[in-house]
């Protein structure tokens, strides 16, 4: 596969360096042309990976680096650093209204994970926070979307309020919210329909659903997948809505994900949660640190620092 | 006018803003390449390439380079002619298997492709071998309604091997020309969930040899490098004949492809493009290598 650990690829690098006393500028020259070769198979937008490049560099040619007993490993140690530290330092919780109900938006592209994660979030209130979650069904444009949404819900036995496919997803909206008051939920999530960043149409029925719900969060559901393209959807969807959060979906799959880190560039708001598969009870919260290290695939090169 | 809408053109049009090839021209087009999901060794592999040519022949115009350009990229995606065609059966029942990983666009591919072959004249009946995601039959069976097709259908939770095989007795005795099977979403690391997708392929065999006569594997094209992966490992469990690039209407340009079909040599087929019925399209080459550098066009003309 193309996923060559970056610690493999380093090796050789690192190897020449070994022994030198100094690093020379070429040294590290050639190092960062692995570490770029690695974000950008592991999907890192280029852009982000130019910048990013530039600020290792810049650390890594710096006195202590340079001067230090063991420079090559110190460059990884640089990286590793950095990339946590964009990816996001401290792990970021779900919004609480300081009065209830909480409202919560999931927005995102068609197929990201949007109505299995309304559920898996539920699930997750309910059982780490004692919650009584209603969740909404507003995607009133996908086939059976509302029956996949009312079968999760039977699943969770939980109650999903539903106006059919006939009555805008802003009346809709409305109306859970007045129903959420009215049976004591405290969180009220909506599920909305996919839709393309680029879609006025329907990024402007957002807004407006966004006007009247007036949520407390809106969390972007990102496919973990994703590849290049994500700054633009995560930019758009940003700029026309401020998301307060982003969820990853996909997570237990093969992909190194480098997508969360052109998604954190780009909104800068943090990754809450991680779905870890498709079952209700598999959504994690994200954990920055070990996402730095699946997309560089570090784990080997941590090893290799600790032993140096 | 006609000329300057085609492909060419519109590759003379980026070409023109660099009068000369330098550096500069060749690393915009790495970025272009890069950013549009091409994969950065087969990008890389490109460009080394198109540098050779460059002074193999002692281009310096950049007008020069265009048709090489093209000639590369085309030949990365189609090696015969005939290639999006599907292989179907000029007497009795067609089986079309349709597989990949989770929120791809399979149902709803294969929604359009029923009232594609629908329109044709063709008796398509449609298997909902999705017993697990919740709606998932209730999903099809829209897509059936809408192009006026049958569903065969167990409950939620049987066994999907079961499902295809009423599917196959029903399209027999229907005397049906084609059968689509939904299948669910599966990550391609899920040994057990591949091994059943094995059983699943197995017993539409058994019931008619040769069958499935096509297997179409749905990638989507916002995704990235990990769309190779995909595609290799359900081309070792199913055998896989031809691709759909899904969701092409938005901003991603699905370059993947060009990496599946150098390295693992699978053919797209069709292109989706849009959620309604009749948004599928057969696999055009020009019109996809077009797309990679549309966006830079468009601004250029912006500017201009
Ligand atoms: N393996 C895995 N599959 C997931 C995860 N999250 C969602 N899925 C699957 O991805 C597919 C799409 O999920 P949905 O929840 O329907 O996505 P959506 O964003 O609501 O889709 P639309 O409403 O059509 O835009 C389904 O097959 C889900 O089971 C995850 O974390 N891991
Ligand atoms: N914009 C756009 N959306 C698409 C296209 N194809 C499918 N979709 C949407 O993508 C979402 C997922 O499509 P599905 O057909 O349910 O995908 P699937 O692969 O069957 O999903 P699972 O069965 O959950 O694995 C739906 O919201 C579709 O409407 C396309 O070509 N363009
Ligand atoms: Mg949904
Ligand atoms: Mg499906």
């Amino acid at each position: 596969m193309a996923f060559e650990s970056l610690a493999e690829r380093l090796q050789d690098t690192l190897k020449k360096i070994r022994g030198k006393g100094k690093v020379s500028e070429q040294d590290v020259k050639e190092m960062m042309r692995e570490v770029r070769l690695a974000l950008l198979e592991a999907d890192v937008n280029f852009k982000v990976v130019k910048q990013f490049i530039a600020n290792v560099k810049e650390k890594a040619l710096g006195q202590e680096v340079m001067k230090s007993l063991t420079p090559g490993q110190q460059v990884i140690k640089v990286v590793n650093e950095e990339l946590t530290a964009l990816m996001g330092g401290e792990q970021s919780k779900i919004a609480v209204a300081s009065k209830p109900p909480t409202v919560v938006m999931m927005v995102g592209l068609q197929g990201a994970g949007k109505t299995t994660t309304t559920a898996k979030l539920a699930n997750h209130l309910r059982k780490k926070h004692n919650r009584n979650p209603i969740l909404v069904a507003a995607d009133i444009y996908r086939p059976a979307a509302i029956k996949q949404l009312e079968t999760l819900g039977k699943q969770l036995n939980m109650p999903v309020f539903s106006l059919g496919d006939q009555v805008s997803p802003v009346e809709i909206a409305k109306q859970a919210i007045e129903r959420a008051k009215e049976e004591h939920h405290d969180y009220v999530l909506i599920d909305t329909a996919g839709r393309l960043h680029i879609d006025e149409e329907l990024m402007d029925e957002l807004q407006q659903v966004k006007e009247v719900a007036k949520p407390d969060e809106i969390l972007l559901v990102v496919d973990a997948m994703t590849g290049q393209d994500a700054v633009n959807v995560a930019e758009s969807f940003h700029e026309q809505l401020d998301v307060s959060g982003v969820v990853l979906t996909k997570l237990d799959g093969d992909t190194r994900g480098g997508a969360a880190l052109s998604v954190k560039a780009v909104t800068n708001t943090p990754i809450k949660f991680a779905g870890m598969g498709e079952k209700i009870d598999q959504l994690e919260p994200f954990h920055p640190e070990r996402m730095a290290s699946r997309i560089l695939g570090m784990g080997d090169v941590l090893t290799l620092i600790e032993k140096a | 006018e006609k000329t300057r809408d085609s492909f060419a053109g519109k590759m003379n049009d980026l070409v023109y803003k660099y009068r000369s090839v330098d550096e500069d021209f060749f690393e915009e087009l790495e970025e272009i390449l890069i950013g549009a999901d091409v994969g950065v060794t087969t990008v890389m592999d490109l460009v080394e390439e198109l540098k050779d040519e460059v002074r193999r022949q002692n281009i310096k115009d950049s007008k020069d380079i265009q048709p090489i350009i093209s000639e590369k990229l085309a030949e990365l995606l189609e090696k015969e002619g005939g290639e999006t065609e599907v292989n179907l059966q000029p007497a009795g029942l067609s089986v079309i298997l349709v597989v990949g990983v989770n929120g791809v666009g399979k149902t709803t591919s294969i929604g359009k492709l029923a009232h594609m072959y629908k329109q044709q004249g063709k008796k398509v009946i449609l298997a909902a071998g999705d017993t697990f995601r919740a709606g998932a039959i209730e999903q099809l069976e829209v897509w059936g309604e809408r192009a006026g097709v049958d569903v065969i259908k167990q409950s939620e939770g049987s066994d999907p091997a079961a499902v295809m095989f009423d599917a196959i007795q029903a399209a027999k005795s229907r005397e049906a020309d084609i059968l689509i099977c939904d299948t669910a979403g599966r990550l391609q690391n899920k040994v057990n969930l591949m091994k059943e997708l094995e059983k699943v392929k197995r017993v539409i065999s058994r019931e008619i040899p040769g069958a499935p006569h096509e297997v179409l594997i749905a990638l989507d094209a916002t995704t990235g490098q990990n769309a190779m992966s995909q595609a290799k490992t359900f081309k070792e469990t199913t055998d896989v004949t031809g691709i759909i690039l899904t969701k092409l209407d938005g901003t991603a340009k699905g370059g993947i492809v060009l990496a599946i079909r150098h390295e693992l040599d699978i053919p797209v087929k069709f292109v989706g493009l849009g959620e309604k019925i009749d948004d599928l399209q057969p696999f055009d080459s020009e019109q996809f290598v077009y797309g990679l550098f549309k966006d830079m066009v468009d601004e250029e003309e912006g500017r201009e």
